[in-house]
């Protein structure tokens, strides 16, 4: 049993204290919004924040999770307003498979939050997520786009 | 020691082949054939013909057969529709038929199988069709209403207008009587330059998921009363499963059942999927791992240095002139020997799918790439027939070819039949994704030029030695042995044409076919042909003191298409001008899935090993461009995953199997590494090229080029990564 604070919701969960918490969110509480890209806090397509942090969820077990306020993907928006990440990755077209988008969305808000107006600079030591399909350039123009906005 | 992999029957072929027997009425347009009998959809509303439903509410739902995995073809398919119905593009909605509905239909939806950036080239003539007679019908019915000429309406934005009468009225009013009309025999499809939906930058249709988690991949299916299965299929291909030790993992938390899965793999179903995996793990297994353990990448590369030499037999993929003659008589000849690695396509969502199999039915679940092939792969594990069973396509997190192939599917077709009942969701770890890929073929390349006393080259013979993928995945489309998608790029013609003149020209391929399964992996032989032609073109010019554009620019008279994209891309990079101190261009042009692209690269090199890409630019000529904004994101993503390869890719054979594991091993690209694509476009009209995958070929000659010309040393294996080069 775990007991995890996920997107505002307390939840007590059936799952061993070593079980990662990706999983945890995906099979037990059911969220899978948060995708298993490498397993190894790779490729960041897990990330969610922990504690404002944006955290590979593959790469921690529930237990070092637990007392911890987590935020998956599916909790960002506040209520039907989207975050503005969201909206940005709506207007500027920035998925393509989208797979790792909830991710990437997931470490370019915890950047934002952190750094409002970041530079090239601060993108590229921030956002060391895996695409596949190659969506770099959306998503540099579509952080400069929130952050002049 | 390596075996050759065996030609399989085309099982694809055979099953869609025997279930549409009797087909061939004009795709999509064969219903409802003014029958009473309209057809609708599941929600009841009409089909006014297969492409196109129209809601009461004005809705008009795009049915889409090919697969949209990224590429953004689904809504361009959608936008050439409704183009052509001149509906409302703000009511526009899509949806997939299943292949089970098709088969039933005689394929009223022709070919799902999307690969060799076919999506939209190879259906847009019928889609077209599809839109435009829809909307010549939807006018009838109004005009039949109204009691006017349907010659005297009009429509705009799915508003129909007699303008005499003053009379107006929707698709959605009309659709139902429309549906009931005998389709036109002919119509005449727009102009493209007078399109004002198609050839618009417009906004995907299938965003706003993908932002907020809700978007449902194959690895986020949910079934009622769903069990979940890891897999490990024998590490050495063609190797087998020998025995497993099932009590070992017997009390382990959330375990089902163990599985054996065919002859050579075994998997693991527990309540989740981590139960699954940690199980599996336990799981003691040993493998009957055969002859192919003793293959490596030395033995193959080995292998392949052989079928360069002369003396081995090849097929001859172009010719002209006499090269051998050509080169004996030469003043001066270079030559050189390039290679090129296996691949994995590394998809972001590992290979996965859900599979519900009772004594009367078999569903799947899953992203694929071929609705189809999946269909068939459903059909064969099953052992049920076409009306017992279907596939639902989910979003693909990315597929690049891989999930054209049906092997995933297949496993959890064989797992669900042992669980008769209870649906299964197999996904495979990175890990095992790693192991099992379809991998890009692996081929060497040895090349030699022949010039005249007036350094003009006179000959080129371009010996290829490698791997065939028609051989192992479509042996029926070999022609008398000949692999002819192997010249891909170096062929005499057709749509992956050699862009040069050269008065003695052979190309040739000594087909070697190592045991690791080959794939068609985004861009295919188009890859590793523009390499190695490209940078040798590259090496040509150097060795005569030419510039390598003009030197190009000399042999391309008679190809002013592949001329005009590389002319766009010098002029754009600035070609003539100097670059920027420390930076340093290279350039590349190629035609492949009916396109011509090219590309420039502007890079610096630190210590000969450490490269910064600063800009590239790029160039296509598809003929036409549906979508400006989705092909410019095709253009620039393709250059991650070309220069992903060339830097970071590279798979390697030891003992059989592959050696890297996951993305520590086998890394990609990252947002710091990629500079901004500058991309333009050149559409000639007259024809319908693919713009999803050949713009690869030409992203790592443009760096290898620029890398030559910043330090003067030639690099003529990939990846970097085994150079201990990297980016800066």
């Amino acid at each position: 049993m775990a007991n995890l604070t996920i997107n505002g919701k307390a939840l007590t969960l059936d799952v061993e204290p070593d079980t990662p918490l990706l999983w945890a969110i995906r099979e037990n509480a059911g969220l899978t919004g948060t995708k298993y890209g490498c397993g190894i806090a790779q490729c960041g397509a897990c990330t969610v924040h922990m504690d404002s942090v944006a955290t590979r969820s593959c790469g921690i077990s529930v237990a070092e999770a637990e007392g911890k306020t987590i935020t998956t993907i599916e909790g960002l928006a506040s209520g039907d307003a989207l975050h503005k990440v969201q909206k940005a990755w709506i207007a500027q077209d920035v998925p393509q498979c989208g797979y790792c988008q909830s991710g990437m969305i997931m470490a370019v808000a915890a950047l934002l939050n952190e750094k409002p107006k970041p530079t090239d600079a601060d993108i590229d030591e921030a956002i060391t997520n895996i695409c596949r399909c190659g969506t770099f350039q959306q998503v540099r123009e579509a952080i400069h786009t929130i952050a002049s906005a | 020691m390596n075996k050759h992999v065996s030609p399989k029957m085309n099982r694809r072929a055979f099953v869609i082949g025997a279930a549409t027997a009797g087909a061939g009425l004009a795709i999509g347009l064969d219903l409802p054939f003014g029958g009473p009998a309209v057809v609708r959809a599941a929600d009841g509303s009409p089909e006014v013909n297969a492409w196109v439903v129209v809601r009461p509410d004005d809705t008009v739902v795009i049915r889409i057969a090919r697969s949209e995995m990224g590429q953004g073809s689904l809504t361009g398919l959608a936008q050439l529709v409704a183009e052509e119905l001149e509906c409302d593009w703000t009511k526009v909605t899509t949806e997939y038929p299943t292949p089970g509905q098709s088969v039933a239909r005689k394929r009223v939806w022709g070919d799902f199988s999307t690969g060799g950036s076919r999506g939209i080239r190879s259906s847009q003539d019928y889609v077209r069709k599809g839109g435009a007679t829809a909307r010549v019908m939807l006018i009838e019915a109004a005009a039949n209403e109204w009691k006017v000429p349907a010659s005297e309406c009009t429509v705009a934005k799915g508003v129909i207008t007699h303008k005499a009468s003053g009379k107006t009225t929707t698709y959605g009013k009309v659709a139902e009587a429309a549906a009931k009309l005998t389709p036109p025999a002919d119509v005449k499809l727009k102009d493209p330059k007078d399109w004002t939906i198609a050839g618009k930058g417009l906004l995907r249709l299938d965003t706003a998921d993908k932002t907020t988690g809700k978007m449902l991949y194959g690895i986020d299916v949910k079934l009622p009363g769903m069990l979940n299965a890891a897999i490990k299929d024998c590490p050495v291909f063609g190797g087998k499963l020998k025995s497993y030790d099932e009590a070992k993992i017997a009390g382990m938390k959330g375990v089902k059942k163990v599985v054996k899965v065919g002859d050579t793999a075994v998997a693991v179903v527990a309540d989740t999927w981590w139960h699954a995996k940690t199980a599996l793990d336990a799981l003691p297994i040993v493998w009957d791992e055969g002859e192919n353990a003793k293959v490596s990448s030395e033995s193959i590369a080995k292998w392949l240095a052989e079928g360069l030499d002369d003396s081995q037999p090849a097929y001859v993929g172009n010719k002209n002139g006499d090269v051998k003659a050509a080169i004996a008589g030469a003043a001066k000849k270079v030559e050189a020997v390039y290679n090129y690695p296996y691949q994995n396509h590394a998809t972001m969502e590992p290979m996965n799918a859900t599979a519900l199999y009772t004594a009367d039915k078999c569903e799947v679940w899953c992203g694929t790439q071929n609705g189809e092939a999946a269909f068939a792969a459903t059909l064969e594990a099953s052992g049920l027939p076409a009306d017992k069973c279907d596939v639902h396509k989910v979003m693909p997190g990315g597929g690049f070819g891989r999930r054209g192939q049906t092997d995933y599917v297949r496993q959890a077709v064989l797992i669900a039949k042992e669980m008769p009942g209870t649906p299964i969701k197999l996904v495979w770890s990175r890990e095992e994704d790693m192991a099992h890929g379809r991998y890009h073929p692996i081929t060497q390349c040895k090349m030699t030029g022949a010039f005249d006393a007036n350094n003009n080259l006179v000959g080129l013979h371009y010996r290829l030695s490698g791997q065939s993928i028609l051989f192992s995945l479509r042996p029926e489309a070999l022609q008398n042995g000949m692999d002819p998608a192997a010249f891909q790029g170096v062929a005499q013609s057709g749509e992956a044409a050699f862009g040069y003149s050269v008065p003695n020209l052979l190309v040739e391929h000594a087909m070697r076919n190592p045991h690791v399964p080959p794939g068609f992996w985004r861009g295919v032989n188009v890859n590793h042909n523009a390499i190695y032609m490209e940078c040798f073109m590259d090496e040509l010019a150097h060795s005569v003191g030419q510039d390598p554009l003009e030197f190009r620019r000399k042999l391309m008279g008679n190809h002013p298409k592949h001329l005009a994209v590389l002319n766009a891309v010098a002029e754009k990079i600035g070609w003539t001008t100097p670059a920027p101190k420390g930076v340093y261009r290279g350039i590349a042009q190629v035609m492949g899935y009916g396109s011509y692209v090219a590309g420039a690269a502007e890079i610096s090199v630190t210590d000969n090993s450490k490269i910064k890409v600063h800009r590239i630019v790029a160039s296509t000529d598809p003929g036409y461009v549906v979508n400006p904004a989705q092909v410019e994101r095709q253009i620039a993503g393709s250059f991650v995953y070309g220069l992903s390869a060339l830097f970071y890719g590279g798979c390697t054979v030891k003992d059989g199997k592959i050696e890297q594991t996951n993305f520590d091993t086998y890394n990609s690209m990252r947002i710091n590494e990629m500079p901004k694509v500058e991309s333009v476009m050149v559409p000639s009209g007259g024809f319908w090229g693919g713009v999803g995958e050949p713009t690869i070929g030409v992203a790592a000659p443009a760096v290898l080029n620029a890398y030559f010309a910043a330090t003067g040393k030639r690099i003529r294996s990939v990846p970097l990564r085994d150079q201990n080069i990297t980016f800066a």
